[in-house]
């Protein structure tokens, strides 16, 4: 079962509806959370640093954009940029693509998924938020193939329930909670 | 379960290895200093879609059918591309950068790595507005020979188009898009006037050298596929290759912080990723 200090990062899939969904996640975090948490947010190309601000604004964790080579710290939050594919290297550090959309997606939550599901193995916990479409739900399987923790949105609760409906379809559960459940997950998890 | 995945997947990077260093040992082209979770992402779709069961059968291919490697290359190349990429960058060329090369008889430019020639010909269109184009020569490279032959031919896909229009407009257009492009009903093809100052050459960033002093290097969203040791070989390059006061554009996600050559440019419009070669002391 699940016990503190085994977890070293947190990845976050999100969509419509993925903004408020974040919000509530971030205000339920004790302020002794510090996992590093990595976040793709779809949002438009030209989406501008807005979702960054209101979120490091929240006081939580200190919110930044991924950048390309840069190692995940502590007390941090990444979010991908909009347009760019995130993923994690074996070493555990970010690149960033502008291959092909993946799911009519980029960022795509699968390929972040996939690639930090090989970089930390059974060290990562798999979030899988509000959203309409189906990404996410096969790097959420990959997390739970390498022994990390999957936990999706509980879709009754989800602004828009298809990507959390979707990813229980496919990937096998560890939880399936509200998001201020999640939180509290998260501040249990967290050393 | 769990010790059944790690294993398999020591195993699989051990095969993308072998992949990669049979496509060098046999043809030269050097993707080893590649980030490795792309390289691995694209060659794992490539087996997907090809029917083969294993990396090893691929290494066979690699090795013995020349048709495959062509389509592993195309794989490997950065093919995602359009005209008038990110139209604040090409605003900024415009407003801010053609204004420093107006002084010069001749400006010349390197666009490494082209891919397709959407973004060169979109620097032929804006040199033109500027009045500038006919004194400029413009080197566009790829390592890729397959798709270096994509770019001469200027013809996209006509369902590209509006796409294109709209940030050559956001990118302060003077004209109509239209003008630029004859089209039947499935492609379009860039004027030939275009063309006319463009040089299109294969060079390869990873093992080729410096082959001419340039004014403008323009190389975006190439470095971040890129590990740390290759990003500073293609850095050196570019400092090469250009003279103090030279010109050198990075994609919105790049930049020359951790570079061993940061000491070499400044900032000039840190937003936009251009920086300016610094003048000796």
């Amino acid at each position: 079962m699940a016990h503190r200090n085994k977890y070293e990062a947190v990845v976050i899939g999100s969509s419509a509806g993925g903004l408020h969904a974040l919000k509530r996640l971030f205000l339920g975090l004790d302020s002794s959370f510090n996992l590093p948490v990595i976040i793709v947010q779809h949002l438009s190309a030209d989406a501008d640093n807005y979702l960054i601000n209101i979120l490091n604004d929240l006081g939580k964790l200190k919110v930044k954009e991924a950048d390309e080579k840069e190692e995940p710290a502590k007390g941090y939050a990444y979010l991908a940029p909009p347009n760019y594919h995130l993923l994690f290297e074996p070493d555990r550090t970010f690149t960033l693509t502008i291959d092909e959309r993946v799911n009519y997606a980029r960022p795509s939550i699968d390929v972040l998924f996939e690639t930090a599901a090989e970089a930390f193995k059974d060290r990562l916990i798999g979030i899988i938020f509000t959203g309409a479409n189906s990404d996410g739900s096969k790097g959420l399987k990959k997390i739970k193939e390498f022994g990390g923790l999957t936990i999706v949105q509980d879709p009754d609760t989800a602004e828009v329930d298809s990507m959390p409906r979707a990813a229980i379809q496919t990937a096998s559960v560890d939880h399936i909670a509200t998001i201020e459940e999640i939180a509290v997950i998260l501040n249990n998890l967290s050393e | 379960m769990k010790k059944i995945q790690e294993e398999q997947l020591e195993n699989q990077d051990i095969e993308v290895r072998l992949v990669i260093e049979a496509i060098y040992q046999k043809y030269g082209y050097d993707f080893r200093n590649y980030s490795q979770a792309h390289v691995k992402r694209r060659i794992l779709n490539r087996l997907n879609a090809s029917g083969m069961t294993s990396l090893s059968e691929m290494i066979h291919e690699v090795l013995y059918n020349s048709k495959f490697v062509d389509l592993l290359l195309m794989d490997l190349s950065i093919t995602v591309t359009e005209m008038f990429r990110d139209p604040s960058f090409y605003l900024a060329l415009r407003v801010e950068i053609f204004p420093l090369l107006k002084s010069y008889p001749f400006i010349k430019i390197w666009h490494a790595g082209c891919a397709s020639g959407e973004e060169v010909y979109s620097m032929a269109i804006l040199l033109k507005e500027e009045d500038l184009y006919s004194r400029t020569q413009i080197y566009a490279t790829d390592f890729n020979p397959l798709i270096i032959k994509q770019a001469k031919e200027g013809t996209y896909p006509v369902n590209r188009i509006k796409e294109f229009a709209v940030n050559y407009q956001k990118s302060g257009g003077k004209n109509a898009f239209s003008d630029y492009y004859t089209t039947d009903n499935e492609s379009a093809k860039l004027l030939d006037s275009l063309k006319k100052n463009i040089v299109f050459a294969t060079h390869n960033l990873v093992t080729d050298s410096v082959f001419a002093e340039v004014n403008l290097v323009i190389c975006r969203n190439v470095l971040i596929y890129f590990d740390r040791q290759l990003q500073d070989r293609v850095i050196r390059l570019f400092d090469d290759s250009l003279p103090s006061g030279g010109i050198l554009c990075l994609g919105s996600k790049e930049n020359l912080q951790f570079s061993s050559y940061y000491g070499e440019f400044n900032p000039l419009i840190a937003k936009e990723k251009i920086y300016i070669k610094k003048y000796p002391l």
